[in-house]
């Protein structure tokens, strides 16, 4: 009954959405208040019905109703219930339904903090992203029901993907979702915004507070995302480069360039079709994603089970989309003005150039993923294109932005003076490059990259430090006082420049200073791993809910005094019977300690890699930063002014 | 009596020992070259791994053949080459440079050359269509 | 209003994408080419299986055009083709030389007592080094071996009825 309920209240969603799409577009058009306002009821309709058919499918899993075929796919009697629970989006059919229902949860979002929006422009975006609901609600429908039943029911699931029974899985799709979807209402502001023919500043200022929130997310998501895979898959890897990972690392990247530049089209009324452009590109990038990892046209560790069929609909819904954006666009921009003018040294070019940046970084990350599909389909070979390709290219290209960042927070607007700025930051730059060059000799070893990394890092961090203390020179109270005294958005902006800077001091000593060994060791044995003893104690039997594991107990100590007792486990799951290995961390500020079981060498012995990783945290730890800095920005109070130009100093 | 206290302490000898690990692989050398040339190129069965990381069987067989050609005194290019020879340019992570992935190469530094380029030309060319605003005027402090 | 032509770009470009994605759909990205395509067969001698002291080169088969199967007892597709395989054989189309490939003696022995023996001979490859050699990534896979012992065609996967009569036969005719 429930299941059934479930697709009931889909359909209705779909009609609803439809409604909401058609009156919202239609009452816009024609300046009809009354069908601009049934469509806004419409979407908070369509929100409710998608919303129950969630949660009929997350009764099912909870009731263990194993005559939905999706269930029975993807969970077991003996599963325990967070991850019953988290398996709603296990799997392509329950993963569609919650991109759906957080696209449903965005746009109810919109309908309750849009009063401040002009009737008509709100129609048109709420109309968008009917639009788009229209897509995904008839997708699932017509190709991807989860509420399909299995007759004779199944008597016990296949249960879910052992790798994906983790705390991980609970928090990293939905929060992931909520980032990658929350574009959408971007792309609705922009598509708005082009229907009217119009865009004010005020415009820019609405689009970046929802495109911060969107963003906000997307970067905490990706970053779970990361830490997940780092304890989960054993060999303490952290980004692969994997299709699906470039999937939701181009959306970030556009994301950033957007706000960055809704900064300048805010302040000084220009680039507006840049920004449309991008806010448009950052939406498509998300479905586009959607779309590789759901297709098949790609090999990915997360590609869902892959159907031709179903990529057809998805190309077909992403052409239209995009399609239609992109024609809507080639025909009103010429309407749209070129806005204010300002310098070609200017805090306005600084940001543009930014943007460059960051978009030839997107492209790259583009170009590495889709060509081997190009080749392909030309009919020129296979070819693979993995983490050696990105990672040379991609640094290289985000260098500059690094740069700029530190040039930047100082510029002015419309004109900002170079030579100033050159000597203001001569100190800067020159502690920078010392401390680099000698900061990995006191670490033990120097590379060239290691030195760059950390010269970026560096820059970043003496900027920002000589920036606070320019703004606190005037200060009247005491510098904490005044420190929190700052406006909000460039507080923000400092956090988040700061937690770049953090990340990429991680990453910098996690390559450039991990150690690995790869041993041989039965009960009793001790390795010594950069400066700390392990000693092998011995295995144990631990059975779990659904599994049974080996346990490896392993105590260390550092010059005699007991630093760990690490645990790492090699699981047999009993349903799909795959091994799994659950790696021992003892996490530190400085380094991580990193243990897993490889598998039994010989009658006591087993194989167990032993991992050193510095700083390794710094980078989720940068990442949280950044999403910091962006809840910062927004909640400056100035975004919250209604029509007031405007004024000082904004980020 | 002696028999027992002989068998007694020959079973506590070993114990005696405070055993140090074994490395897993025979030669350091060897697998450091393994660890450099395997977490370059694609296992063909789990198609989502290094050659390094994979526990696939042909991962393994694939792995042992490579330090049998380590031992015969090849470099690492050839041994690349050797199996790019059997299963094609798909198991090199790094993609080769040829004429077909010159654009894949080139590409991303093009992007931002053609990128910077572009802005640059637009600012300049905006600046002359636009009135001009109090050019002196110093901008607003940021 | 007509746009001006530069900011249809973006919507070219994007065109462009989604025909290469068209395109991509009717692809299998997991798929691995053979690079050994037009180029001699991969010389090995091996143990024929049950036959003490015999071995097999595939230089043996100059002069004739002929399949090398490679698969294994614990291969679950190669038993989808194997009626293909027994077909093949009792026309006598074309001459089918198996490769056993990391099966012990028994392993081997037993699959073909049960399901028939469909090659004219049978090498083992116990510890995997001639599929190396050959490029072989999964089971079952067969090549097709002209008269020179150059390499024309790889079949990726169990032959099927649509790639025999499409692909395989058609080209063990043209080469005969």
């Amino acid at each position: 009954m429930i299941p059934e309920l479930g697709h009931f209240a889909l359909i209705l969603a779909l009609l609803l959405s439809a409604v909401q799409a058609g009156f919202s577009l239609t009452g816009a058009a024609r300046a009809n208040p009354v069908w601009m306002s049934a469509g806004l009821s419409a979407a908070r309709g369509q929100f409710v019905f998608t919303g129950i058919a969630f949660l009929c499918l997350g009764y099912a899993f909870y009731a263990n109703d194993f005559s939905v075929l999706y269930v029975a796919s993807n969970s077991n009697s003996a599963l325990p219930l967070q991850y019953r629970l988290a398996a709603i989006w296990g799997g392509h059919e329950g993963s569609m339904l919650l991109w759906t229902t957080t696209l449903a949860l965005w746009t109810v979002a919109v309908t309750v903090f849009s009063r401040h929006l002009p009737e008509v422009f709100r129609a048109r975006l709420l109309g968008t992203m009917g639009l788009i609901s229209i897509g995904f609600l008839a997708f699932i429908l017509f190709s991807s029901n989860p509420f399909d039943r299995l007759i004779p029911a199944a008597l016990d699931g296949r249960d879910l993907n052992p790798l994906l029974q983790d705390a991980g899985m609970v928090y990293h799709p939905p929060v992931l979702y909520m980032g990658y979807v929350g574009f959408s209402v971007a792309f609705g502001f922009a598509i708005a915004a082009l229907l009217g023919g119009e865009l004010t500043p005020e415009w820019a200022r609405w689009t970046r507070t929802w495109t911060t929130v969107a963003w906000m997310f997307l970067t905490v998501g990706i970053a779970f995302g990361s830490k997940w895979a780092y304890y989960e898959l054993g060999w303490g890897g952290w980004w692969f480069w994997d299709a699906v990972e470039n999937a939701s690392f181009m959306p970030w990247l556009v994301g950033t360039a957007l706000i960055h530049s809704l900064a300048v089209t805010e302040k000084r009324d220009a680039f507006k079709l840049w920004t449309v452009l991008l806010a448009i590109f950052a939406f498509s990038l998300s479905l586009l994603g959607t779309f590789l990892v759901r297709s098949g046209v790609l090999t990915s560790v997360h590609a869902f089970a892959t159907d031709p069929r179903r990529g057809l609909f998805i190309l077909v819904f992403l052409g239209l989309v995009v399609g239609g954006a992109l024609t809507l666009f080639a025909f009103r921009a010429p309407r749209v003005g070129l806005g204010g003018k300002f310098g070609m040294v200017s805090r306005e070019s600084f940001l543009l150039t930014n943007n460059v940046i960051l978009i030839a970084a997107a492209g790259a990350v583009m170009l590495g993923t889709l060509y081997p599909l190009f080749l392909d389909a030309l009919g020129m070979g296979k070819i693979s294109v993995g983490p050696p390709y990105f990672d040379t290219v991609f640094v290289p290209v985000m260098m500059p932005a690094i740069f700029l960042m530190g040039l930047a927070i100082f510029a002015r607007w419309k004109n900002a003076d170079l030579p100033a700025l050159a000597i203001r930051l001569k100190w800067a730059f020159a502690v920078s490059v010392v401390t680099a060059l000698l900061l990995p000799l006191v670490m033990g070893k120097w590379t060239p990259l290691v030195a760059l990394g950390l010269l970026m890092a560096l820059w970043i961090i003496t900027t920002a430090l000589i920036s606070l203390s320019d703004r606190l020179k005037k200060r009247e109270t005491g510098w904490l006082r005044s420190i929190i005294g700052l406006p909000s958005a460039y507080q923000g902006m400092i956090v988040a420049h700061l937690g770049v800077a953090v990340f990429i001091v991680g990453v910098t000593m996690v390559k450039g200073y991990e150690v690995e060994q790869d041993m041989r060791m039965s009960p009793g044995d001790t390795v010594q791993v950069g400066g700390y003893d392990f000693k092998f104690d011995g295995i144990s039997e631990l059975p779990g809910p659904n599994y049974t594991a080996a346990l490896g107990h392993f105590s260390v100590t550092r010059n005699g005094k007991p630093v760990a007792e690490m645990k790492p486990e090699k699981r047999m799951y009993t349903v799909q019977t795959m091994p799994m290995t659950e790696a021992a961390i003892s996490p530190g500020l400085f380094h991580d300690l990193y243990l897993s079981l490889g598998e039994p060498v010989s009658d006591k012995a087993w194989a167990v890699r032993i991992y050193i990783k510095p700083f390794v945290q710094w980078i989720w730890f940068g990442c949280l930063m950044m999403a910091a800095g962006g809840l910062l920005a927004l909640l400056d109070p100035r975004y919250r002014r209604r029509n007031k130009a405007q004024e000082g100093d904004a980020a | 009596m002696m028999r027992k206290t002989l068998a007694a302490v020959l079973l506590v000898l070993p114990l005696l020992v405070m055993a140090e690990a074994r490395p897993l692989g025979e030669d350091p050398a060897v697998e450091a070259r393994l660890k450099a040339l395997s977490t370059e190129l694609r296992c063909l069965v789990c198609q989502n791994q290094t050659l390094s990381d994979s526990s696939a069987p042909l991962a393994e067989d694939l792995r042992r053949e490579i330090r049998e050609l380590i031992a015969k005194g090849m470099t690492d290019k050839e041994i690349t080459e050797y199996l790019v020879a059997r299963y094609g340019d798909f198991v090199r992570y790094r993609p080769p440079v040829k004429s077909q992935t010159l654009l894949l190469w080139v590409g991303p530094t093009v992007l931002l050359l053609a990128g910077l380029g572009g802005l640059w030309w637009v600012l300049r060319k905006r600046n002359s269509l636009l009135p001009d605003e109090n050019d002196n005027e110093n901008g607003e402090e940021a | 209003m007509k746009p001006m032509l530069k900011y249809l770009l973006p919507l070219a470009i994007f065109m462009v994408l989604v025909g290469f994605f068209a395109v991509g759909l009717k692809l299998d990205p997991r798929e691995v080419p053979s690079p050994l395509v037009d180029k001699p067969a991969p010389a090995f001698r091996l143990p024929v299986l049950n036959e003490a002291g015999k071995t097999f080169a595939p230089e043996d088969m100059r002069g004739k055009v002929w399949l090398l199967n490679v698969w294994a007892s614990w291969c679950g597709a190669c038993r989808e083709e194997h009626p293909l395989l027994m077909e093949m054989s009792r026309s006598g189309a074309v001459p089918l030389v198996g490769l056993d490939y990391k099966d012990t003696d028994a392993e081997g022995t037993g699959v073909l007592s049960q399901a028939g023996n469909p090659y004219q001979v049978v090498v083992t490859d116990a510890d995997g080094r001639v599929g190396i050699d050959y490029g072989v990534y999964g089971v079952p896979e067969t090549y097709v071996i002209d008269k020179a012992g150059v390499i024309r065609y790889k079949q990726i996967g169990p032959i099927t009825e649509e790639s025999m009569r499409t692909k395989i036969m058609p080209l063990v005719k043209g080469l005969q």
